[in-house]
């Protein structure tokens, strides 16, 4: 703020494979949450550039920015931010909205996705009667809906307990392998980094630390 | 984002706050009622001066006045004749010009004089005016009782119905047929200055009208009577009231007028002047309206003042221009107060749902969708409030209608509707209270499209 400049992301040099599932690490502040956003096209950088696929994101339009989160990127969150007053399917069906699908497509691809995550029934219930673990399912459901190369998560488990987290990263990873989608994941969860990402990058004060390849 | 998603979305969102949405909705309705109705009078007042005008039969006539008299219809005109006095008279010669002009069919002169009906011993007063023959075709007589005159000299009257009912309150059909005596004042013109008899000289009562000539210093009004067979009884005024010859309850045929030699109010004037007997005004029939304008500038080039509805209708439509832009004016305001609720909703709005707008945005809505939805939005409240507001001012011009129809027939009037919905006021109300919706939105919706997505929250 103000005239000072602090760099949340600085001089990092990273490249992550297509299919690839990795885990950003780092105490808070340390800039990972400004790399994911990054990643997303949420944010743009004061300086170098972000290539997805080839293309800069440093170098697109707010427009096209929008379009590549609607059709390349799925983003889930630590607080879900499903909308209250939206059912489970049209929360699932809202990006679909955005990318123009056709109608009956969308019905079908609503179904679709929640399957994937598990949730078949429940489909008029409104988010705030379902369960931190079934919201966040539902949350994935909807970064699925356009069939993204590209997987962002924030702290998914963050709002969950143990064992509904486990079953969440059990499912991110899953949907990784067999959909064949790059997973990058924010995380101050170590543990639950180690068993389910492939790879674990370290960030401290805006810089890369190290890296890990886990076994 | 599609136009139906658009729709769905914004009628959803609409629905999330029922009563506020409500309310605005409600004071856009109040905003096109009040526009609705005030510009439905408009053109139920318009609507109903041009049927009178039409009523008036007057699209194929001309009014001829002499610019030596004051009053005139076009007071730019009169202001560039410096000499009125040395305009020319509107006497016999002039008249029989006119005649001459193509397409004219007939010059008649307006005679309006005052007169007496002696009928069972009573004398009834009232204003006598002469008709053309071409009268009968004019509307008021479509219910004429008895028949028009038999010719246009003929000892022949008709009486206006509310004059019958005077005369002979019990039956005033039965006056049909009847004869009644006619007390009028006879024009008598005195011999020119410096004739040594004196004498007056009495006009021949066979005399044909228009031959007195410039020597006619003087005239005395002498006392006569004529026996008239009523042929008809009129309900309602010819001309639709609006001509010098229907403000009078006593019809003869013009020629009859004109044989009796009656005195005219404006006899005095001309003899005041010095000249002959002159007309006050004669009334010019052209055979088609079509070419009303031209007779009217050749008449013009003769140095008179004409006046045909030509003139009458330019006049309204400039009236009624401005009394449209006045009652639009004041239907208006409301609905800029409507406005105002709407921006207000609106960004009441967006501060409410900068989480869900932030949500959209970073799952891929464009600045443009999320702008675009707020449009929806703005548009559907003022869809909504334009169909409700055309309803609430249908029921108002209703009352309107209701309210001036009791009044007037209190009043012995017939009951007209002054107040006329056409169907574009409809279309054009709904159009124009979505695009005062769509000028609402436009600042909360780029105010929404401007807020950031949400992003990976650092610490909420």
């Amino acid at each position: 703020m103000g005239d000072s400049m602090i760099r949340a992301v600085d001089g990092i040099s990273l490249s992550i494979a297509a299919g690839e599932f990795v885990a950003l690490l780092g105490q808070s502040g340390s800039g990972k949450s400004t790399l994911l956003n990054l990643l997303a096209g949420l944010d743009r950088p004061t300086s170098g550039s972000v290539l997805v696929q080839g293309r800069d994101l440093a170098k697109m339009s707010s427009e096209e920015l929008a379009r590549y989160r609607r059709n390349d990127v799925g983003m889930v969150f630590q607080a879900f931010h499903l909308i209250p007053a939206m059912t489970i399917t049209e929360n699932v069906e809202l990006p679909m909205r955005f990318a123009e699908v056709d109608r009956t497509e969308r019905a079908q691809r609503v179904r679709e996705a929640l399957e994937r995550v598990g949730l078949g029934k429940r489909l008029g219930h409104r988010p705030s009667e379902l369960s931190g673990g079934e919201q966040q399912r539902v949350s994935i459901a909807r970064a699925l809906a356009n069939r993204p190369s590209l997987l962002l998560a924030d702290e998914p488990t963050g709002n969950l307990d143990s064992r509904t987290g486990e079953d969440i990263l059990n499912l991110i990873r899953d949907l990784s392998v067999s959909l064949g989608m790059t997973v990058v994941m924010v995380t101050h969860e170590r543990a639950l980094a180690e068993r389910f990402a492939k790879r674990l990058i370290f960030l401290g004060d805006g810089k890369l630390i190290s890296q890990e390849v886990t076994a | 984002m599609k136009g139906y998603d658009l729709f769905e979305l914004a009628v959803r969102n609409l629905r999330q706050s029922k009563l506020r949405n409500g309310l605005t909705t409600v004071g856009i309705s109040v905003g096109v009622a009040s526009l609705v109705a005030m510009l439905s009078l408009g053109v139920g007042l318009q609507q109903l001066a041009t049927k009178r005008l039409a009523g008036s039969g007057m699209f194929d006539t001309v009014f001829v006045t002499s610019k030596q008299d004051s009053r005139g219809f076009d007071r730019e005109e009169d202001q560039k004749d410096q000499h009125p006095e040395k305009a020319p008279v509107l006497d016999e010669a002039s008249r029989q010009q006119m005649t001459r002009l193509q397409y004219v069919t007939e010059v008649e002169p307006e005679v309006r004089v005052m007169g007496q009906i002696v009928y069972g011993g009573q004398t009834h007063f009232g204003f006598v005016t002469g008709l053309p023959m071409s009268a009968r075709e004019n509307e008021a007589f479509d219910n004429l009782q008895g028949k028009f005159f038999s010719s246009s000299d003929a000892d022949e009257v008709i009486l206006l119905d509310d004059f019958a009912k005077e005369l002979n309150p019990q039956n005033p059909k039965s006056l049909v047929g009847q004869e009644v005596t006619l007390r009028y004042g006879e024009h008598q013109s005195l011999p020119a200055e410096g004739d040594a008899s004196g004498r007056p000289q009495v006009s021949d009562q066979n005399e044909s009208p228009g031959t007195n000539t410039g020597d006619d210093y003087g005239f005395s009004v002498v006392r006569k009577t004529q026996q008239l067979k009523v042929v008809g009884i009129v309900d309602e005024e010819p001309y639709g009231g609006m001509r010098t010859v229907s403000r009078g309850r006593i019809f003869l045929p013009v020629d009859l007028t004109e044989k009796l030699n009656m005195a005219e109010f404006s006899d005095m004037r001309s003899s005041l002047r010095g000249h002959g007997k002159s007309y006050a005004t004669l009334t010019v029939r052209v055979k088609d309206p079509a070419k009303v304008s031209q007779v009217q500038d050749a008449i013009k080039n003769m140095g008179f003042r004409t006046f045909s509805v030509l003139d009458a209708t330019k006049s309204l439509r400039r009236f009624f221009t401005v009394l449209d832009l006045f009652l639009g004016i004041f239907g208006s305001l409301a609905l800029a107060v409507a406005t105002l609720a709407i921006i207000n909703t609106l960004v009441m709005a967006v501060l409410e749902r900068r989480r869900e707008i932030g949500v959209m945005k970073a799952i891929g809505a464009s600045d443009g969708d999320v702008k675009k939805l707020f449009f929806a939005e703005a548009g559907a409240m003022g869809f909504f409030g334009g169909i409700l507001g055309i309803a609430l001012g249908f029921a108002i011009g209703k009352a309107i209608n209701i309210g001036t129809g009791i009044y007037l027939r209190n009043h012995q009037l017939p009951a007209e509707p002054v107040w006329i919905l056409p169907s574009w006021l409809i279309g054009a109300a709904i159009a124009f209270s979505i695009l005062v919706s769509l000028l609402a939105g436009l600042y909360p919706a780029s105010r929404a499209a401007r807020l950031d997505p949400v992003q990976t929250p650092k610490y909420e």
